[in-house]
């Protein structure tokens, strides 16, 4: 498996891609959940989505990582959406003992999508549904 | 009930956490576990794993291979000679950390296993042995 130091994350529109495609070693989940914040700040995202459906298991320091994950984007306000999680590891972490509260999670991406537009709605700057202008 | 086969890793690193769950995952490959079954050894190794690096300050772990009749398993076995745990109930107790974690790990690996015992002498260091069967 190819010895990668961080894990990319992709911009698009006021949301952040990430996919998750490697056995992380702990620092390099700190090191993208620190990353994550940051482009959050930078890019003024309003949405994550994290793609585990490569991950062939999450303990619980992977587990922990997408919950500091979330809640530092809500902190931020930004919604986070965790996607593709196998059958066997979602079966494997309750039984570990987790059940990533505070964790919105999505089968595939295109729901995940939905959730995110949901949960952001339109644009502030595009005022507001109905036209009117805020007070 | 026999042991086929022996190996032993280090586990001192976030790296060697890595190497063991791929050396769990591809020994359960090929004995034959079900993927539910497989993850669950992996994900015990991995939390016993970490423990061993962070509060045992590194050791060992010894994988074997269990035969018992057509009955295949894997038992691991991890070694450190760390300061120990004076309080095993309460370290297995869900939610219990010295170490900033969930405290999910130990209960956690207990309950993805098949066996597991717990030795500890402190400042002499802790054992942890599992077994899982296909």
């Amino acid at each position: 498996m190819a010895d990668v130091d961080r894990i990319p994350i992709i911009k698009m529109g006021e949301f952040l891609l990430v996919s998750i495609q490697v056995d992380m070693h702990d620092r390099l989940a700190m090191t993208l959940q620190d990353d994550l914040t940051a482009s959050i700040v930078r890019h003024q995202a309003r949405g994550v989505l994290i793609d585990i459906s490569s991950l062939e298991i999450v303990d619980s320091f992977i587990g922990r990582m997408l919950g500091n994950i979330a809640a530092m984007s809500r902190v931020l306000d930004a919604e986070t959406v965790v996607v593709g999680m196998r059958p066997a590891v979602a079966i494997t972490l309750v039984e570990l003992g987790m059940s990533l509260p505070g964790v919105r999670t999505a089968l595939t991406v295109e729901r995940a999508m939905d959730m995110l537009r949901a949960a952001v709605g339109p644009a502030v700057h595009m005022g507001r549904v109905d036209g009117s202008q805020p007070e | 009930m026999a042991v086929s086969r022996s190996d032993k890793l280090p586990v001192a690193s976030d790296g060697d956490i890595v190497a063991v769950r791929q050396r769990v995952r591809s020994l359960a490959v090929e004995l034959g576990f079900s993927l539910v079954n497989q993850t669950k050894i992996v994900t015990a190794a991995s939390e016993l794993a970490r423990n061993t690096v962070v509060h045992g300050g590194g050791g060992t772990v010894e994988i074997e291979v269990l035969v018992d009749g057509a009955r295949r398993g894997i038992r691991l076995t991890f070694r450190d000679h760390g300061p120990g745990i004076p309080d095993l109930a309460a370290a297995l107790r869900d939610g219990f950390t010295t170490g900033g974690g969930l405290g999910l790990g130990l209960g956690g690996a207990r309950r993805l296993c098949n066996d597991f015992d717990l030795q500890s002498t402190p400042g002499d260091g802790t054992v942890v042995r599992i077994v899982r069967w296909r």
